[in-house]
């Protein structure tokens, strides 16, 4: 029984982890814009593909790069590539698409459905440029299974557990301590003040983007290497559920992001453990909807006071 | 309602009209001048047209952000079709007709009703909380319901859970027992009509206003005397219980229904029909529903690139008009002489 | 005026979209009703690969020949999108617009169902190749469908577990959104527990739609020590739930069924799935004949190994040009021509598929028999034990 339980402890951390980690995305974007990224599932899903393309041309399967490179090497070489990669595809969304539709004076909520559409079109382009098969990520590490009792804990595991944390860490340090952050907070505080105090807000805007969808590409490498298999829908049910998870820790705040993450993965995690498998969303979300209940503007959300 | 200043000819116009239309609609369908797939295709319309509206009053009228409206529409598509299949029709289930399937096309309106007023009482999931919660976890919250929702369908067993329940064509053939003509034109129309109205006097009553309020300003609605609670319950309750007419339509058309059919990505559709429209345009939301409706039939042969046209469409659609079709106007604010058609008060 | 260009644009696309297609003579038109996008994109494309790969080659021998004439044939693709709604209005178009003779499709229940509603109302003969559901043929004459039943597929895999692992005891993840999935796991828990007493399914786990991480449930599973794991669930699911269950220590054996039969799954799952069983329609490996053909042309023409829904729609398309051909005629009359497909599709006394030779029961559903293969250690799946109803 304690096994058991120890052992759900370590499969709701790391499916925790990978929660917090795409709610991260969603919250930064949401606190200095107040846009709602819907297409941030899918920017993961670009971000695992990408990393699959990029991992198999160093793995040697195209002739463009003949060469096989070592395992830990092509993961080495893959994390940063396909952090840039996503990070321009996500900043490329905001110039095309949300960039204009702000310039205009659209309400929020445009935006949003702006959103939706680009999140329905990387699906859908996806399908119809690669086709219908599913892609198998390389194992690029090899996998260790550490067991005590009736524990088991992949490396894998402990390396997702560890990125969420530090991702976190350091995300709070760059909004908190730099000059970028504070620009991106002064922003979320008062968007009408701030370029009056001479602040450059496209530039933090697409900073905020490359941040996010750079942590949307390591979602997506540490996801295709969880769970090998990739397809163009795989983003939909983490995306909505991680906004959900950023909701109830309060969106806008980047510790809000990490607790809600790793509360809907407990949440999901501990149901299924301790009640019939089929009540998991049922339960799940009536635990969430109690929690909203009580604390309307989630765990950390602050409630704005509102002047009239 | 100050009737007595309005000429005869203008209070009957648009009723004339639309019962003009109906009868139209009926008439070839009766006399299969358009076949089953246009008819299909009308009836999908009506639907989305109830959809859409319903949740515009939520989205656009109100100013929330709902994004589960495709659960409540489950609620009435689920009760409407179990009262229908248990009353009139032997099913497996529940057994030999409770009621003589004569009485079909009276109890249909009537169950459709049961399950629209089924759905309003789910819609108090949201709305009860509503009065705490605003904006994006609010919005939270109806994904929330609309996930609660469909999994509770699924453990349902008796209405047979993931397998979906099925039955309802067998009510329709009980009213084409009674009279040959396509029932499910006529309830569709006038339901989607009933709708409209019911929604075009709700927002435009003195008691409505207090909607549009919230949507400006919700701490000033209260301080000038809005009861926002009551407000707020009655409109989720309203839009919530049209969509559950809406799904009860639904399941009656398609005579199957699936929880699987009712997830967050039918919820998306409905919400991309209110933006297309416009926020709070009630004639935005029927055109976009209108539209909308005939795309995503149009463009099928388009295999697996329509899934990139329609969004792009939408896209740059925003791009020039990033108010949606309509923005907040009627269709009479652009064409006044629209107005001598119809009064409503 | 940007918005007048654009309203037009759409209405002229409307207009001529709905505007009915000028119909050819001569031609034997079939309509296909399949997902090409939303949730199961592959299965779709299987279906059409299949389909397309039947018309070239029936087209390049001059047409089908129907009694003394050669008709050639055309097949009309709609994508319904994964949708019931889909499915429904592609059903009336294609049998209102474009006057099919027949449809094949849709693939799964969710779709098959009410799409099977609209085609036994207008008497038009509909063939599900994937379609478990027993509400998809049952009381409708014009619907048939080409893969077996779960009632059929759960006790083989029951009865197969307790000869080949010496089962007593065991444990079933399945998927709850997908009746195919639940549905199975069902009846297996129901007979294996008459078989075995009982409470001897020690585990009885679901997850929900699009999952990717069955931790918690596997970790329930595999604290209950079951003799082995029963996963009637699509094959992309199944790779992960093999691995996933290998990460939390489990070594025993697992038994799948039919959804696992894809090419793609020894490409997913890797060696993770080897020397797993699972029952299905066909064994690909050491197949011979007609079967072994169409495997080889597929993987010629395509690049892969082809999946069960290739060989079921492969098989469902043959059954209704078998059933033109054994009426001998064609009138051009649709509904004429319709009624005699039917007639003689329920009347067809034994067809050799490429899934194994099945005729119809009176509820349209086929009796035929069912494999249980083997995943090799060069990742083939080979043939282990047939079982016939």
């Amino acid at each position: 029984m304690f096994d058991t339980l120890l052992q759900n402890l370590i499969n709701a951390m790391q499916w925790g982890s990978f929660y917090s980690l795409i709610a991260l995305g969603y919250t930064l974007v949401y606190g200095v814009l107040l846009l709602i990224n819907f297409a941030h599932g899918d920017i993961v899903m670009v971000g695992s593909y990408i990393a699959f393309f990029v991992a198999t041309l160093f793995l040697g399967h195209y002739d463009l790069f003949p060469v096989a490179l070592p395992g830990p090497l092509v993961l080495a070489l893959t994390v940063p590539l396909t952090m840039i990669l996503t990070a321009l595809v996500g900043v490329t969304l905001e110039r095309i698409a949300y960039r204009p539709l702000r310039r205009k004076g659209a309400h929020r909520l445009y935006v949003v459905i702006t959103a939706l559409m680009c999140g329905l079109i990387l699906e859908n382009g996806n399908l119809a440029l690669l086709g219908a098969s599913r892609k198998k990520f390389p194992e690029l590490v090899d996998k260790v299974i550490y067991t005590a009792g009736g524990v088991s804990v992949t490396n894998l595991k402990i390396a997702v557990i560890l990125t969420a944390v530090l991702v976190f860490v350091g995300l709070h340090l760059i909004v908190t301590k730099t000059r970028m952050g504070m620009a991106m907070r002064a922003i979320s505080y008062d968007k009408f003040a701030v370029p009056l105090m001479g602040i450059p807000i496209d530039t933090v805007i697409v900073f905020t983007f490359v941040l996010g969808s750079s942590m949307a590409g390591l979602a997506g490498i540490l996801f295709a290497l969880s769970y090998p298999i990739l397809d163009p829908y795989m983003g939909l049910s983490i995306g909505w559920k991680a906004f959900i998870a950023a909701v109830v820790g309060g969106i806008g705040d980047i510790r809000g992001a990490f607790a809600g993450g790793f509360i809907l993965g407990f949440v999901e995690i501990m149901v299924v453990a301790f009640f019939p498998s089929t009540y998991r969303d049922l339960f799940a979300f009536t635990i969430l909807l109690i929690i909203l209940t009580l604390r309307p503007t989630g765990l950390f959300g602050v409630p704005k006071t509102t002047k009239v | 309602m100050p009737t007595t200043r309005i000429p005869p000819r203008q209070r009957l116009t648009l009723p004339l009209l639309l019962a003009a239309l109906l009868a139209g609609i009926m008439a070839l369908a009766y006399f299969e001048v358009i076949d089953l797939y246009i008819q299909t295709i009308i009836l999908f319309i009506g639907i989305n047209i109830i959809i859409s509206s319903s949740l515009n009053l939520v989205n656009g009228h109100m100013g929330e952000f709902s994004c589960g409206h495709a659960g409540f529409v489950a609620v009435g598509a689920y009760v409407s079709s179990v009262i229908t299949v248990a009353l009139f029709t032997s099913d497996r289930v529940f057994g030999p007709p409770l009621l003589p399937p004569q009485l079909a096309p009276l109890g249909f309106p009537l169950a459709l009703l049961a399950g629209g007023a089924a759905a309003a009482v789910a819609g108090l999931l949201v709305a009860l909380p509503s009065f705490r919660t605003r904006g994006d976890y609010l919005a939270i919250i109806t994904i929330a319901a609309n996930y609660i929702i469909i999994t509770t369908v699924i453990n349902i067993d008796t209405i047979g859970g993931a397998r979906g329940f099925m039955g309802m064509k067998r009510v329709i053939f009980a009213m084409e027992e009674v009279a040959e003509i396509p029932w499910m034109v006529l309830w569709v129309f006038t339901f989607t009509i009933l709708s409209l109205i019911a929604i075009r006097r709700f927002v435009s009553s003195t008691y409505g206003k207090g909607i549009i309020a919230i949507q400006q300003d919700e701490v000033a609605a209260e301080m000038m005397g809005v009861n926002t609670n009551r407000i707020k319950l009655v409109a989720f309750m309203l839009s919530s219980g049209l969509a559950g007419i809406a799904g009860g339509l639904y399941a009656h058309v398609i005579g199957y229904v699936n929880p699987k059919s009712f997830d967050i990505l039918k919820s998306t559709e409905a919400m991309v029909m209110v933006y297309l429209g416009g926020m709070g345009s009630i004639s935005g939301a029927v055109l976009s529903a209108i539209l909308f409706t005939l795309l995503l039939e149009a463009l099928r042969p388009l295999q697996i690139i329509k899934w990139i046209v329609i969004p792009l469409l939408l896209i740059i659609l925003m791009q020039f008009r990033p108010e949606g079709i309509m923005g907040n106007r009627e269709l009479t604010d652009i064409f006044p002489r629209l107005k001598k058609l119809h009064r409503f008060k | 005026m940007k918005m007048r260009t654009l309203a037009t644009f759409l209405i002229l696309a409307v207009v001529l979209t709905t505007v009915p297609a000028a119909a050819k003579d001569n031609t034997i038109r079939i309509g296909f009703n399949i997902p090409l996008t939303g949730e199961i994109p592959k299965v779709g494309e299987a279906s059409k690969f299949a389909a397309e790969m039947l018309k070239r080659e029936i087209n390049g021998a001059g047409g089908l020949q129907v009694g003394d004439q050669r008709y050639p044939l055309e097949f009309i693709y709609e994508d319904n999108e994964s949708k019931a709604e889909s499915a429904v209005a592609v059903a009336q178009k294609l049998i209102d617009r474009n006057k099919v003779l027949a449809i094949i499709g849709p693939n799964s229940s969710k779709q098959a169902v009410p799409a099977g509603e609209i085609c036994d109302i207008n008497e038009t003969p509909m063939i599900s190749p994937w379609s478990t559901n027993p509400d998809t043929t049952r009381d409708r004459p014009w619907v048939f469908r080409a893969a077996f039943l779960d009632p059929f597929q759960g006790p083989v895999a029951v009865d197969f577990a307790m000869a080949q692992f010496g089962a007593k005891t065991a444990a079933v993840l399945y998927a709850l959104a997908n009746d195919y999935s639940k549905g199975l796991a069902e009846i297996f828990r129901d007979d294996f527990e008459t078989k075995n007493g009982s409470g001897t399914v020690l585990a009885f786990e679901s997850y929900g739609d699009k999952d990717q991480d069955f931790s918690a449930q596997l970790t329930r599973i595999i604290a209950a020590k079951p003799d082995f794991i029963f996963l009637p669930n699509n094959y992309n699911e199944v790779a992960l739930a093999v691995k996933q269950a290998h990460d939390l220590g489990w070594k025993g054996p697992f038994m799948g069924s039919d959804a696992w039969g894809s090419a793609e799954l020894m490409n997913l799952c890797g060696d993770d799935c080897k020397g797993h069983y699972f029952s299905t329609h066909y064994a690909a490996a050491g197949a011979t004949g007609a079967t072994r053909e169409f495997i080889d042309r597929y993987r010629k023409t395509y690049g892969y190994v082809p999946d069960d829904v290739a060989a079921l729609t492969w098989d469902a398309v043959r059954l209704v040009l078998a059933a033109i051909q054994n009426h001998g005629s064609l009138t051009g009359k649709v509904r004429n021509d319709r009624t005699a497909i039917r007639d003689a599709l329920a009347g067809i006394p034994e067809f050799d598929g490429v899934t194994g030779k099945m005729r119809f029961n009176d509820q349209g559903d086929p009796i035929k028999c069912a494999v249980v293969v083997r995943i090799s250690d060069t990742g083939e799946f080979v043939f282990t034990k047939s079982v016939c109803p």
